[in-house]
C-alpha cells in the first residue's frame, strides 16, 4: 500500500478509536476492550476495502459487514458516523432510552447495520446467508464478518464454519479477532480454541494469518481472500485487547467496563 | 371427510407452486427433507435450496442471512428442534430483527406417534407467541395449510407455521376463505363456543354434530391464526354464547387455551373449559392412541362443552 494511503488509514483508525472512548465515557457503560482490538480491522474494511455508498445503506450490490461480536458496537457505530451514515453526533447518545445506538447493533434502528447481533455465535451463519444470495443472483458482493475469539467457543460456529465451506462461499471473509481475552479471563484458560488456524484449515477454509493491528497487512490479506475461489478465507488477526489505551492493553477487567472521565481524558491523551 | 391427508404433505405441495411463481422463495432443511416434504422443492429446485445438515441453529440464522438479501426463506425442521434447538436464533437473528424468515415446523404435537415425547413438540405454541412481530399458523388441513403457506409468503416479517406429521381430514372446501388473523366460522351455535386450531378442528365439528342431537347447539371457530389473535371472534363468542371450549394439540399451559383464557378475561369473563396436553410430555405410541390417552378427541370437546354449559349462570 501507498505509504501516506497507509498513514491515512492509521490517522482514520485513531479518529475511530478516540470515539469509541468518548461514547464510552458519556454512556458510562459499554465494551472498550474488544471494541479496540478490532478498530483496525473495522477501520480497513469501511476506509479502504468495502464497496459501500453511505447514501444508499441498502445498495444491492454493496458488500457487507457483519459484526457478530456484537458487544463492539461501538466500533462498528463510530466507523458509520465517520462514514457518514449518520450524524457523529448522535455517536454521544449509545445506549441512552430512545438512540438509535443500541447497546448491541440493531439493524431495524440504525441504517448501515447489515444485522443484529448480540448473542454471540450466530454472525457467520447470517454472513453464509447473505452469502448465498448473492450465488444465487449472481452478485459478486463480498461479504466480511467479524467474531471473537471467545465467541468461537459456541457450537453454531463450527456448523456455520462447515457451511461455509461445504457450499464453496468464496465471497464470505471472516476475521478472527484473536486478542486471547473473553470476560472470564484467557480463552487459554477458560475454554481454549487453539489451535484456530489450524481449525479451520482442516474445515477446509483458506487461513491467513496476520497482525491485526497492520493495517497494510488487514488489506493485503483481504485481496487475497478475494483473489482466492472455491472456499471462505478466515483472517486469524493477532490483535492486543484494549489496543492503543495503555492501561487496557491486556486488561481482562476491560472487556466490559467503561472509562471514567479522568480515565478518558488519558486515553484521548494518549490516542491524540 | 374421506380423505385425510397430512398438513406436511400440503406443504410440499405449496412449496413447489410458490417455487414456481415466485423466483424468491429459498427452502432450508436439517436433514429432515423427507419428512417434512421439501424433498420435492429440492429437486425441481437445486440450486434454491440447502440442505444444512443436522444443525438446526445454523439453518435458521442461514436464513436470516438470506432475507436481508430480498430472499423468502422457508426452513423446515420438526417443531421441537426448530422452536426448542434453535430458538435464540429464531429469537435474535429472526424475531429481534423482524426478518422475513418462514419457519414450517412439521411434526407438531403427540401425533408425531412412535418416535416418543423427545420428538413431540407440545410447547412451540407456547414459546412462539410470546416472541414479539411473529405471525402463528396452525392450519387444520389441507387447504388452509396450501393458503397458510401461501399468505406465509406474502407477509413481509417472520411466520411460523405449526404442520402435522399425520393424516387429517379435510375440513375446508374449495372455496374457503383464509384470512390472516381472521378465525373461521364453521357452524353456528347460541349455547357454547368450540373455538378448535390444528387438527382439533375436525374433531370439534365432529363434537358439534354429537352436541347437537343432545340440544346443545355449539358455534365453531377454526382460529388458525394463534397471533396475531383474532380478539373480536372471541369476545363476540363469548358475549353471545357464554360459554367457550377451547381445543388444541399443544400443552394447554402457553397455547390456544391460555390467549383464549387472556382474552376472556380481560374483555369478557365466562366458563371456559381448555382441552389440550395436560402439563406432561408425550410418549410413544400411534398417533389416534395418543390422541385417545390424552384427552384430544371430540369425546373429550364434548364433555367439556357439557362441563362448561353447565357452569352458565
Ligand atoms: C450467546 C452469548 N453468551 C454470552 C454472552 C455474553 N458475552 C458478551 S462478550 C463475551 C465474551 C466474548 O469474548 P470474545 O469473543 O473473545 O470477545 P472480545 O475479546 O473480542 O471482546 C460474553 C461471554 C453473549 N453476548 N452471547
Ligand atoms: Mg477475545
Amino acid at each position: 500500500m501507498h505509504s501516506d494511503k497507509l498513514q491515512q488509514l492509521q490517522t482514520q483508525a485513531k479518529v475511530i478509536r478516540r470515539h469509541i472512548i468518548s461514547m464510552l465515557g458519556a454512556s458510562g457503560s459499554g465494551h472498550p476492550g474488544g471494541s479496540l482490538s478490532a478498530a483496525d480491522i473495522v477501520t480497513a474494511l469501511y476506509f479502504e476495502v468495502m464497496k459501500i455508498n453511505p447514501n444508499e445503506p441498502k445498495w444491492s450490490e454493496r458488500d457487507r459487514f457483519v459484526l457478530s461480536k456484537g458487544h463492539a458496537a461501538p466500533v462498528l457505530y463510530a466507523a458509520l458516523a465517520e462514514k457518514g451514515y449518520f450524524d457523529v453526533a448522535w455517536l454521544m447518545t449509545l445506549r441512552k432510552l430512545g438512540s438509535k445506538l443500541q447497546g448491541h447493533p440493531d439493524m431495524q434502528k440504525l441504517p448501515g447495520v447489515e444485522m443484529s447481533t448480540g448473542s454471540l455465535g450466530q454472525g457467520l451463519s447470517v454472513a453464509n446467508g447473505m452469502a448465498l444470495a448473492g450465488k444465487i443472483d449472481h452478485k459478486d458482493y463480498q461479504v466480511y464478518v467479524l467474531l471473537g475469539d471467545g465467541e468461537i467457543q459456541e457450537g453454531q460456529v463450527w456448523e456455520a464454519t462447515m457451511a461455509a465451506a461445504h457450499y464453496k462461499l468464496d465471497n464470505v471473509t471472516a476475521f478472527l479477532d484473536h486478542n486471547g481475552l473473553q470476560i472470564d479471563g484467557c480463552t487459554k484458560e477458560v475454554m481454549s480454541p487453539e489451535p484456530v488456524a489450524e481449525k479451520w484449515r482442516a474445515f477446509g477454509w483458506q487461513v491467513l494469518e496476520i497482525d491485526g493491528h497492520d493495517l497494510a497487512q488487514i488489506v493485503q490479506a483481504v485481496d487475497q481472500a478475494k483473489q482466492t475461489s472455491g472456499k471462505p478465507t478466515m483472517i486469524v488477526a493477532k490483535t492486543v485487547k484494549g489496543q492503543g489505551v495503555s492501561y487496557m492493553q491486556g486488561q481482562v477487567g476491560w472487556h466490559g467496563k467503561a472509562p471514567d472521565a479522568e480515565q478518558v481524558e488519558q486515553a484521548l491523551r494518549e490516542l491524540a | 371427510m374421506s380423505q385425510k391427508i397430512a398438513t406436511r404433505e400440503a406443504y410440499g405441495q405449496t412449496l413447489l407452486a410458490l417455487g414456481q411463481e415466485n423466483p424468491n422463495v429459498v427452502v432450508l432443511d436439517a436433514d429432515l427433507s423427507k419428512s417434512t416434504k421439501t424433498y420435492d422443492f429440492s429437486q425441481r429446485y437445486p440450486e434454491r435450496f440447502f440442505n444444512m445438515g443436522v444443525a438446526e441453529a445454523n439453518m435458521v440464522a442461514t436464513a436470516a442471512g438470506l432475507a436481508t438479501a430480498g430472499k423468502i426463506p422457508f426452513c423446515s425442521t420438526f417443531a421441537v428442534f426448530a422452536t426448542g434447538r434453535a430458538y435464540d436464533q429464531v429469537r435474535n437473528s429472526v424475531a429481534y430483527p423482524h426478518l422475513n424468515v418462514k419457519i414450517a415446523a412439521t411434526h407438531a404435537g403427540v401425533t408425531v406417534g412412535e418416535d416418543g415425547g423427545s420428538h413431540q413438540s407440545i410447547e412451540d405454541i407456547a414459546i412462539m407467541r410470546a416472541l414479539p412481530g411473529f405471525t402463528i399458523f396452525v392450519p387444520a388441513d389441507a387447504r388452509e395449510t396450501e393458503a397458510a403457506i401461501r399468505a406465509a409468503a406474502a407477509i413481509v416479517g417472520p411466520v411460523y407455521i405449526r404442520l402435522g406429521r399425520s393424516g387429517v381430514p379435510v375440513i375446508h372446501d374449495q372455496n374457503f376463505k383464509f384470512t390472516p388473523g381472521k378465525a373461521i366460522q364453521l357452524q353456528t351455535g347460541d349455547d357454547v363456543t368450540i373455538i378448535a386450531t390444528g387438527i382439533m378442528v375436525a374433531a370439534a365439528l365432529e363434537a358439534a354434530g354429537v352436541l347437537s342431537k343432545a340440544g346443545i347447539k355449539a358455534r365453531v371457530l377454526d382460529m388458525h391464526t394463534i397471533k396475531p389473535l383474532d380478539v373480536v371472534a372471541i369476545v363476540a363468542a363469548a358475549r353471545e354464547t357464554g360459554a367457550v371450549v377451547t381445543a388444541e394439540e399443544h400443552s394447554i399451559i402457553g397455547g390456544l387455551g391460555s390467549a383464549v383464557a387472556e382474552v376472556l378475561g380481560e374483555h369478557q369473563p365466562v366458563p371456559l373449559q381448555r382441552v389440550g396436553v395436560p402439563d406432561l410430555f408425550g410418549e410413544s405410541g400411534k398417533p389416534a392412541e395418543l390422541l385417545e390417552h390424552f384427552g384430544l378427541t371430540a369425546n373429550a370437546i364434548t364433555s367439556a362443552v357439557q362441563a362448561v354449559v353447565a357452569r352458565k349462570q
